[in-house]
C-alpha cells in the first residue's frame, strides 16, 4: 500500500498533436487530458458514464473519458472540444448552430454536447428530431430541456449539408 | 456622433437592447471550452482534499485512526473535527439559525455525512487516503420516517440541543423539533370550515428530491500566510454572503477574504448555503500554507448536500357547494434532516410558503408548519425555486383538483370561479403578502383556447368510455395548473440572510470611447447575465449592449450583493441596474445640456441621444457625452460617468401562469407518453425572449423530472437507494417531451422595468402540472391522489390498487 503505483509512458494524438505522458496506470483518461495536458473543456460531471459531460470523439468513435484509462487510450486519436473551431479560429457549424439556436446555458455539458453531436452527424448527416433525440441520449443536460439542443444540431446538419435551415415551430 | 442616416428603427436594433431576442455573449467561450470553473483552476503546489464519510444514518464514531492513511505516499494530513476544534470550527452556523457539525463530533447523524479530510498531493493520493483511514463506529436506532419523529421514544438526532425548549424560530414541542411556524386566522378559519357545504382534505407529499446540478459543489482555497489573506474560487451562488460568513467563523477580517465564484455549472439553489467541503479546504490550506482543492464527486453531491423538498402537507379546503373556496387549512410536516441547513431568509423558517393560497381568492386561511428532525441530509434547499413555492404551488393546485373532482365540476372552470380577480389587484392575500399585479382570468382562458380544451375533454370522455367497454387500455390525463409565484426576495423590512438585507446592487462604469462595464451583486450559473444585464444597460441609456461588459462573482470588485437564487436577480439587480443606469443617464442630461448649450429642461431623450425640443438637428449621442464627461465636463461637475446603486425592493414581485398537459398512459404497465405541453406564462416586461423561453424549456425538464420520478430515497436503515445517476432520474433528450411555450405581459406596478423573474417559474408550475395529468388520468377509476413521483412502477401500483390491473 505504500508504494508509489509504477508509471507507465503513453502516447497519442491530442487535437492534430503528439502528446505524451508518464502516468499511474490508473489514471483515467479525463484526468490526463485535463490536468496533464490542461484541456480543461472536457467536464467530469458524473464520473460513471451516466452524464456524458466528458465525451470526447476517440479513433472516430464517442467516448466517455471518465470510464477509460489514459493507457487504454495509448496510441489513439483524440478529439476534445478544443479541436473543434474552425482552422481559422471561426466557430464550427455546431458551436455556431449552439449559439444561434440557444442551445446552452451554463455551459457545462455542452463541449461533451458538441462532441457526440459531432460524431452523430458524420455518423447520420441528415438526421431525423427522433434520431437526435436517441443519438445524445447519452449525454446529460440539466438547463435546456433539449429542446434548442435538437434545433442547433438540425441547424449545423444544414449548414454542413448546404442545405435551408428551417426552424420548427414552437 | 450617431450615424444619422439610419432610422429610428435601426438604431434600435443597434443597442440590442430588451425585447430583442440577442444571442449569448457566454456562448463564445462555453462553445470552446474556454469556460472557467472552479476544477478547471490549477495553483502551483495546490493540495487536494476528499472525504472520509458515515456508511451510517446513525452511529456513535468510537475512534478514527489515520496511521496507515498518512503512510500513503502524497498524504499529508487528516483532518478530524478534534483538529476543527482547535480552531473553533468544528460546527459551523447553517443560513437557518441552526449550526452543524463540520466533521463528526462524537456521532454521524445521516448516511454520507463528513468523517473526516484527507489532504494530499493530488486527488488518486487523497482517494487512497480515505480509504485507509480507520473509523470505528456503534450503530444506534435510525429515524427515517418525518411522522414518527416526534414520538416519544423516537431516537434522539440531536444530542447537542435534545434538552433545549428554545430553536432559532421559537419554542420546540420535542427532542426532534425544530420550529413551528404558524401563519393566518385559526378562528375564522375554523368558523368558515364549520359552515362549509363541502370540505376535502388530503394528505399531499411532496417527495424529498434533489438538484444535482451537472457540475457539483468545488472549491480551491488558498490562504497567503504573509499578507493573512484567503482567497476562495468556488461555486458560489452568493459569494457576498460567503465571505462574511467566512469572515464572522473564520474570525478573518472581511477585507482579507477574497471570494470569487468563477463560471458556475448550474446552480438551482445546490450552491446558496456553506458547506464542510468550504470549510475543510479553507482549514487545510491554513494548515499547509498551499492551495486545497476540493471537488466533490456525484454520490456525494446526491447523498449529502442540499436536498430539496420533504415536505407532507395536511391540506383542507372549504367550498360552497357551487364551488366556491371559503377556507384554506393547511398543516405541513417538514422534514429538515439531520440540521436544518436551508438556505431562506432568516426570518422565514419556513420560507414563502404562505404562498399556499396561490392564485385563489380564499377569505381566510391558517397556516402552521413543524421542522422536525431525522437521521437524513441535511438541507431543504430551494430547488429551482423562491423558498418553499413549489411545496406551496404543488400543494395548493393538488387540492383545487381534488376539490373539483368531490363537486364534480371540471379543474379549469374550478379556478377560473376562485380566481383573484383583474381589479382586486394590489390583493392582499389572507395570509399576509400583496400580490403586485395579475390577469389570471386572460391567461387561463388564452391556455385553454389555445390547447382546444374543450375538444381534449371531450376526447378525454370518448376515451374512458371506450375503456370501460374494454376495446383500450389506455387512459388520457389532462392536468391543469395555474400557479403565483413570489419572488425577488426581498425588502428590507422583511428580508434578510444572517442579519444582511436582501437588496442587490449594480455598478456601471462608462469609459470615454463609449463603452462600459457594469459589475453586480449577482452571480449567473447558466441564466445569461453576461448577456441580459446589457440589454437593460442598452434600452436605458442608449449604448448597443455588445460594448458593455457585465462582470459578476469577484468580491473584491463586485458592489455586494445577495446573489442569485429564488429568481431574484431580475427582479432585484434588474432593478438595481436600471437605477444605476438612470443616475447615468441624469448626468448625462447635464453634460449634454452643457455641450447643447441648453437647459436640461429643453433636452429630451432618443434611443442614444438627448435631442433639443423643437430642433430634431440638435443633439448629442451617448457615445459622445461619454466622450465630454472625461474631456470637457461642466465646471462645477465632476468628471467621469459611473454610478452604483443598491437596489431595496418596495414589494415582491408576482409571476404566474397556466400551464396544460395531456398525459396517455397504458393501464397495464404504467408507462406514460406526455402528448402535449403547453406553458404560458407572464413574466412581466421581458428582457431576452429567446432566454425566456430557454429558461422555460429547462424548468419544465426539471419539473417532469421532479414529478414523474425523480426521488433522494432511503430505506429504513437510512441508505440512499439513489445515490447515482443510474437510480436517480435524469430525463435525456429521448424521453423528455416537446414544449409549448407562450406568454402575456402583466407588468409588475412597482419595479422599474416591469420585469418579474421567470427561472423558475416553470418548475414551480410544472409539477404540479404534471401530477394533476397522472391523477387525472387515473380519476375516473375512483383515485382521489396518487402521490408523486409518477414512475411506470407507481403508475401500475395505482391502477393495481384501483382495482384496474389484474
Amino acid at each position: 500500500m505504500a508504494t508509489p503505483l509504477k508509471k507507465t509512458q503513453v502516447s497519442m494524438k491530442v487535437n492534430g498533436a503528439d502528446v505524451d505522458g508518464l502516468v499511474e496506470p490508473r489514471l483515467l483518461l479525463v484526468h490526463f487530458l485535463r490536468e496533464n495536458l490542461q484541456l480543461t473543456g472536457t467536464h467530469i460531471g458524473c464520473e460513471t458514464t451516466h452524464c456524458g459531460a466528458c465525451t470526447v470523439d476517440c479513433n472516430g468513435m464517442s467516448v466517455k473519458s471518465c470510464t477509460i484509462f489514459a493507457v487504454q487510450a495509448d496510441g489513439s486519436d483524440i478529439t476534445t472540444i478544443e479541436g473543434m473551431a474552425n482552422a481559422d479560429g471561426t466557430l464550427s457549424a455546431l458551436q455556431e448552430g449552439f449559439r444561434m439556436m440557444h442551445g446552452l446555458q451554463c455551459g457545462f455539458c455542452t463541449p461533451g454536447m458538441i462532441m457526440r453531436s459531432h460524431r452523430l452527424l458524420k455518423e447520420n448527416p441528415n438526421p431525423t428530431e427522433e434520431e437526435i433525440r436517441f443519438g445524445i441520449s447519452g449525454n446529460l443536460c440539466r438547463c435546456t430541456g433539449y429542446q434548442n439542443i435538437v434545433k442547433a444540431i438540425q441547424y449545423a446538419a444544414a449548414k454542413i449539408n448546404g442545405t435551408e435551415f428551417q426552424e420548427a415551430a414552437e | 456622433m450617431n450615424d444619422v442616416t439610419l432610422t429610428r428603427e435601426e438604431r434600435e436594433a443597434k443597442l440590442e437592447g430588451m425585447g430583442c431576442k440577442r444571442k449569448r455573449v457566454e456562448d463564445i467561450r462555453f462553445t470552446q471550452g474556454k469556460g472557467n470553473y472552479v476544477d478547471d483552476l490549477k495553483l502551483p503546489g495546490m493540495l487536494h482534499g476528499d472525504f472520509v464519510r458515515s456508511p451510517y444514518a446513525h452511529a456513535r464514531v468510537k475512534s478514527i485512526d489515520s496511521e496507515n492513511a498518512l503512510k500513503i505516499p502524497g498524504v499529508l494530513a487528516v483532518i478530524t473535527a478534534e483538529t476543527l476544534k482547535t480552531v473553533n470550527l468544528a460546527w459551523m452556523p447553517t443560513l437557518a439559525g441552526d449550526v452543524q457539525m463540520v466533521l463528526a463530533d462524537g456521532k454521524v447523524l445521516f448516511q454520507g455525512q463528513e468523517v473526516a479530510f484527507v489532504v494530499a498531493t493530488d486527488r488518486y493520493a487523497a482517494d487512497d487516503g480515505i480509504n485507509a483511514v480507520e473509523v470505528e463506529y456503534d450503530e444506534l436506532p435510525v429515524l427515517i420516517d418525518a411522522f414518527k419523529s416526534m414520538d416519544p421514544d423516537a431516537p434522539v438526532v440531536r444530542e447537542d440541543i435534545k434538552d433545549s425548549k428554545k430553536g432559532a424560530h421559537g419554542p420546540r414541542k420535542h427532542h426532534n423539533h425544530v420550529f413551528e411556524w404558524i401563519v393566518g386566522d385559526k378562528d375564522l378559519t375554523d368558523a368558515a370550515f364549520g359552515k362549509a357545504d363541502v370540505t376535502i382534505k388530503q394528505v399531499i407529499s411532496y417527495h424529498r428530491t434533489h438538484p444535482a446540478t451537472l457540475e457539483t459543489c468545488q472549491c480551491v482555497c488558498s490562504f497567503d500566510k504573509v499578507k493573512g489573506e484567503l482567497t476562495i474560487w468556488g461555486t458560489f451562488q452568493a459569494p457576498h454572503v460567503i465571505r462574511t460568513v467566512v469572515s464572522l467563523i473564520a474570525k478573518l477580517p472581511e477585507q482579507k477574504i477574497h471570494i470569487i465564484s468563477p463560471d458556475i455549472g448550474g446552480g438551482f439553489g445546490n450552491k446558496v448555503g456553506a458547506y464542510p467541503g468550504y470549510i475543510c479546504a479553507a482549514v487545510a490550506s491554513i494548515v499547509t500554507g498551499k492551495p486545497v482543492k476540493w471537488v466533490e464527486d456525484r454520490m456525494e453531491n446526491l447523498m449529502a448536500t442540499s436536498f430539496a423538498r420533504d415536505y407532507h402537507m395536511t391540506t383542507e379546503i372549504a367550498a360552497t357547494k357551487d364551488g366556491r373556496v371559503t377556507g384554506l387549512r393547511v398543516h405541513v410536516l417538514a422534514d429538515h434532516g439531520a440540521f436544518d441547513a436551508c438556505a431562506d431568509p432568516s426570518k422565514w423558517p419556513a420560507g414563502f410558503f404562505n404562498i399556499v393560497t396561490g392564485s385563489y381568492d380564499f377569505p381566510v386561511a391558517y397556516l402552521a408548519v413543524d421542522g422536525v428532525y431525522t437521521n437524513k441530509a441535511p438541507g431543504g434547499v430551494a430547488y429551482r425555486c423562491s423558498f418553499r413555492v413549489t411545496e406551496a404551488a404543488y400543494c395548493i393546485e393538488r387540492a383545487m383538483d381534488i376539490l373539483a373532482q368531490k363537486l364534480g365540476v371540471d379543474p379549469a372552470e374550478m379556478r377560473l370561479k376562485n380566481f383573484i380577480k383583474a381589479e382586486q389587484f394590489p390583493y392582499h392575500s389572507a395570509l399576509g403578502w400583496e400580490y403586485d399585479s395579475g390577469n389570471y382570468h386572460t391567461a387561463m382562458k388564452k391556455a385553454m383556447e389555445t390547447v382546444k380544451y374543450a375538444e381534449l375533454r371531450a376526447e378525454q370522455a370518448t376515451k374512458r368510455a371506450a375503456f370501460k367497454r374494454g376495446e383500450t387500455r389506455e387512459i388520457m390525463g389532462i392536468g391543469v395548473s395555474f400557479f403565483t409565484e413570489i419572488v425577488g426576495a426581498g425588502p428590507s423590512k422583511n428580508c434578510d440572510i444572517l442579519g444582511i438585507a436582501m437588496f442587490d446592487s449594480c455598478e456601471i462604469r462608462l469609459h470615454p470611447t463609449g463603452a462600459g462595464v457594469a459589475r453586480m451583486g449577482t452571480k449567473s450559473q447558466g441564466q445569461g447575465h453576461e448577456t441580459t444585464w446589457a440589454q437593460i444597460i442598452a434600452t436605458e441609456i442608449g449604448i448597443p449592449a455588445d460594448n458593455i461588459m457585465v462582470e459578476e462573482g469577484n468580491t473584491d470588485t463586485a458592489p455586494y450583493g445577495l446573489g442569485t437564487y429564488g429568481s431574484r436577480s431580475t427582479p432585484v439587480a434588474g432593478a438595481a441596474i436600471a437605477m444605476a443606469a438612470r443616475k447615468i443617464k441624469a448626468k448625462a442630461q447635464m453634460i449634454a445640456a452643457y455641450k447643447l448649450e441648453v437647459h436640461e429642461d429643453d433636452l429630451e431623450w432618443e434611443i442614444d441621444c438627448f435631442r433639443v425640443k423643437g430642433l430634431p438637428e440638435k443633439y448629442l449621442s451617448m457615445k459622445d457625452i461619454c466622450w465630454a464627461a472625461y474631456n470637457s465636463p461642466p465646471p462645477g461637475l465632476e468628471p467621469g460617468l459611473e454610478a452604483v446603486s443598491y437596489y431595496d425592493p418596495p414589494n415582491m414581485t408576482y409571476p404566474f401562469g397556466a400551464y396544460i398537459c395531456v398525459m396517455d398512459i397504458d393501464i397495464d404497465t404504467g408507462v406514460y407518453k406526455v402528448r402535449r405541453f403547453y406553458a404560458l406564462d407572464d413574466c412581466g416586461t421581458r428582457i431576452n425572449p429567446m432566454i425566456i423561453e430557454g429558461q422555460v424549456h429547462g424548468g419544465l425538464t426539471e419539473a417532469f423530472a421532479i414529478a414523474m420520478g425523480q426521488e433522494i430515497r432511503y430505506d429504513e436503515t437510512g441508505n440512499v437507494m439513489t445515490g447515482s445517476f443510474m437510480d436517480f432520474f435524469m430525463p435525456t433528450a429521448f424521453e423528455t417531451p416537446h414544449w409549448e411555450t407562450d406568454f402575456t405581459v402583466t407588468p409588475s406596478p412597482h419595479h422599474p422595468i416591469g420585469a418579474k423573474g421567470v427561472g423558475e417559474s416553470p418548475n414551480v408550475g410544472g409539477v404540479p402540472c404534471f401530477s394533476n395529468a397522472v391523477n387525472d388520468a387515473y380519476a375516473f377509476l375512483g383515485a382521489t391522489h396518487i402521490q408523486m413521483p409518477h414512475d411506470y412502477w407507481r403508475n401500475w401500483k395505482a391502477a393495481k390498487e384501483l382495482g384496474a390491473v389484474g
